[in-house]
């Protein structure tokens, strides 16, 4: 399982499947409300230049998020 | 309503019943929704796979890049400045000769009909006098900034400021839409503490309301811009002028970044403890502005609506500092009596009481501050035409100013309390008169302890 | 008793919104989209000078509202604030909904991005489960084109249920067509019949045993099964919302 890793992790230009959401991620709900859903496709587009936070493509759109709401997102890197 | 009582509690007793695995119903709903929005459009999207240049990335990664990202930032902010400025100057200017010139006219028709000497004050020397100076100073700026303001935002560049900031509001515990709310506020500061509802946490909204005037606003851009021209851009040669002049502007809106993150950092580790919420901020496709709906929006909803805002209190605030200015109590004016008693403390803060009357005066509006000053100075010495800055310079220098005075101005001017307006928007947004006042003593206290340090150390250094 | 619900969901639509209509015929249509997807173009677009924005122009904070005629009606035109769900996990979220749901506009107008629709889409379905009469419109159509992306207006009408037009709303293209939809669906010419989401078999279960208390309480004035998937979905917000209602309803 060396490909599962947290969403935050995730390099930029890379894609990355959606495995799990796990119970302790404090903003679940509102994530999953922007389409960070198991299964969904999503691509780091960029990152702030001071480290934080971190833009991703989802669902067509471009969405920043800060570091430390995302690392109990967990993804499987498909490319 | 007992049949209400009795639904809700039947209500209750089925999801109770029922809702043993709570949270994989709500994810299940989500899920579906998503899930059948997905399978929708794939159903009807064609997507042919154009090899196209992504310019929107391409210009992001300039745009947030590492290393030019802030430099960026501040050279977009300090172009816009440097072109308000030098555009400025001469409708400034000619606006002034010709409304100026109108106030003798006004002034030969008060003699004309033996109009009453208070009469012709009041309406002449106090109201016409503040009114015109207030469009003679605020209007051209306003007319080049907001437009150009309007312009960033409608290109999506806005959200890129957000994004690039975002860390630092984070680490003073609040949200990243501060940084949005700020820029609202470089337009005016009511309209900033409003759109402070785009940031859910309660706490990280009151943060954002109670710092929001760090940022100065439109009206007290051109009081910063001309004691800037004034007492900094006369160092170097006149070529250089509004480069230094815009230098010292976004020198103190740095300060006014500054100030608002260590503020916010106080008021999360202290009263508005707790921690950050969750923080989503879209970063959209970058969009060819609409030049025409710009200048619309923003010369007729911005421009007119601050300008009008401005000349209402102007012109009673006119009226009652002439009145102050003219009513004697044992042979000295009232607003000598006032100055004198507030000068210990303006000293103090390398200003003087004439000074610190003018911002109380100008609690109204901030655009009103340096027209009362000037009347206030008038009234007191010999008359003087008050066409260009050159005149304005001569006066605050016979009042004894240097630049010391010009930067503790400054200073002042960015951190002191809100303008009337701000302050009842605030008691409208958080809905208790207690931060309202909280923010104007809060403001206040820091502008007074920083306007004494520099003072103090301008001492220590001489 | 004495107050209709008619009356009741006015009432709440004035505390949220400071809605005062300026004569009773005027139709009530609201804007609702997700953020930046040209929603405040479109409603500039619609209502010229004619607004009355409580709020800085630029970016929608809260009640923006306008109006305009076409042919023989006036209409007024609320602008909700841009979300991308519903679900109300924010304030945005609550007002829109809250709008949507109990303000009883007379139409909904879901504005969306042609070059993410899947995103938008989940708005649409949303604002679908809470009421019929919804016109979707495609906005930015041609940006989509420049990036490949041809979208199916037909087959969305049809699967969706409910009138599609596809528009640019910064040039003006597609606003007649979006104008005679709104009039002939006033005027009833026009029928919707809206997707509805179906749940898993256990969401479904408990639905079909709150509903008829709803319903019971409420009347069928407002979208029972919504507010009781609400419920279901844990929506504390909701239970104020619906509280509200029912508080005016012992006056």
């Amino acid at each position: 399982m060396i490909h599962e890793i947290p969403l935050n992790k995730l390099p930029v230009g890379k894609k990355a499947r959606i495995k799990v959401l796990s119970k302790n991620v404090l903003p679940k709900r509102r994530l999953m409300d922007l389409g960070l859903i198991p299964n969904t496709i999503v691509k780091t587009e960029r990152i702030s230049p001071s480290g934080n936070p971190i833009a991703y493509n989802i669902r067509g759109a471009v969405i920043a998020l800060r570091k430390e709401e995302i690392e109990n997102v967990i993804v499987e890197i498909i490319d | 309503m007992d049949s209400v009582k009795d639904a809700s509690s039947r209500i209750l007793n089925i999801l109770n019943d029922k809702l043993k695995t709570d949270a994989n119903i709500s994810d299940s709903i989500v899920t579906t929704i998503y899930e059948k929005a997905e399978k929708i459009a794939n159903e009807v999207l064609m997507i042919e796979d154009k090899k196209k240049i992504n310019w929107d990335k391409k210009i992001d990664d300039i745009l947030t890049s590492k290393i030019f990202g802030y430099p960026i930032m501040l050279l977009l902010l300090g172009l816009i400045f440097w072109i308000t400025i030098q555009g400025a100057n001469y409708p400034s200017q000619l606006l002034g000769k010709i409304l100026f010139g109108l106030e003798n006219k006004l002034t030969e028709f008060f003699m004309y009909i033996n109009a009453p000497y208070w009469l012709h004050g009041i309406l002449v020397l106090g109201m016409y006098r503040t009114l015109a100076w207030v469009i003679s100073v605020m209007l051209p700026p306003m007319a080049i900034f907001f437009p150009f303001f309007t312009l960033l935002e409608d290109l999506g560049y806005l959200p890129r400021v957000a994004f690039n900031l975002d860390n630092f509001f984070r680490k003073s515990g609040t949200h990243g839409k501060q940084a949005l709310t700020m820029s609202m506020g470089f337009g005016c500061n009511a309209a900033g503490v409003i759109a402070t509802r785009i940031i859910d946490s309660p706490r990280e909204r009151l943060i954002a309301i109670i710092t929001n005037s760090f940022v100065p606003c439109n009206g007290r851009f051109p009081t910063l811009i001309a004691i800037s021209t004034i007492f900094f851009s006369s160092l170097v040669s006149p070529k250089f002028s509004s480069i230094i002049a815009t230098a010292s502007v976004i020198g103190i809106i740095l300060i006014g970044i500054f100030i608002t993150l260590f503020v916010s950092k106080l008021l999360s580790k202290t009263i508005l403890k707790g921690i950050p919420s969750t923080f989503t901020l879209e970063l959209p496709p970058y969009r060819k502005p609409q030049i025409g709906r710009i200048l619309v929006r923003s010369l007729i909803d911005r421009t007119l609506f601050v300008l009008s805002r401005a000349v209402l209190v102007a012109a009673p605030a006119g009226a009652i500092t002439w009145l102050v200015a003219n009513i004697n109590i044992d042979g000295i004016s009232l607003l000598n009596h006032i100055a004198h008693f507030l000068n210990p403390l303006g000293n103090l803060m390398g200003l003087d009481g004439f000074i610190l009357l003018a911002f109380i005066l100008g609690l109204p509006a901030n655009e009103i501050v340096l027209p009362i000053l000037i009347m206030s100075y008038l009234s007191t010495g010999s008359m003087i035409e008050l066409d260009s800055l050159d005149s304005l310079k001569n006066l605050l220098i016979n009042n004894g100013w240097t630049w010391v005075t010009g930067l503790n101005f400054m200073l002042f001017s960015l951190l002191h309390f809100p303008c009337g307006t701000t302050l009842l928007t605030i008691k409208n947004e958080t809905n208790s008169t207690k931060w309202a006042v909280f923010t104007a003593l809060l403001t206040t206290s820091i502008a007074i302890l920083v306007t004494i340090i520099v003072n103090l150390l301008s001492i220590l250094f001489k | 008793m004495g107050l209709t619900s008619k009356s009741t969901g006015l009432s709440l639509l004035k505390n949220k919104y400071d809605i005062v209509k300026e004569d009773r015929d005027m139709i009530v249509i609201a804007l609702a989209g997700n953020p930046n997807t040209g929603k405040s173009t479109l409603f500039n677009t619609l209502t010229g000078l004619n607004q009355h924005t409580g709020n800085w122009p630029g970016k929608t904070v809260s009640n923006a509202k306008g109006t305009f005629k076409y042919k023989d009606k006036k209409f007024l035109l609320v602008d909700l604030p841009g979300t991308y769900s519903l679900l109300a996990n924010s304030v945005e979220e609550e007002i829109a909904r809250d709008f949507i749901c109990f303000g009883n506009p007379d139409i909904t107008i879901v504005i969306t991005d042609a070059t993410c629709l899947e995103r938008n889409l989940n708005l649409v379905l949303q604002v679908m489960e809470i009421t019929d009469k919804v016109i979707v419109c495609v906005n930015l159509i041609d940006e989509a084109k420049r990036k490949g992306i041809s979208i199916d207006i037909e087959k969305l009408e049809n699967r969706l249920g409910v009138p599609v037009i596809p528009t640019v709303a910064r040039d003006n293209k597609g606003i007649d067509e979006l104008l005679e939809i709104i009039y002939q669906m006033i005027n009833g010419n026009i029928k919707t019949n809206p997707y509805r989401l179906k749940y898993s078999d256990e969401i479904e279960s408990i639905i079909k045993e709150i509903e008829p208390i709803l319903i019971e309480t409420l009347g069928t004035k407002y979208n029972t099964r919504w507010l009781a998937l609400r419920l279901i979905d844990g929506d504390k917000a909701i239970f104020n919302s619906i509280d509200n209602i029912l508080k005016k309803y012992s006056i």
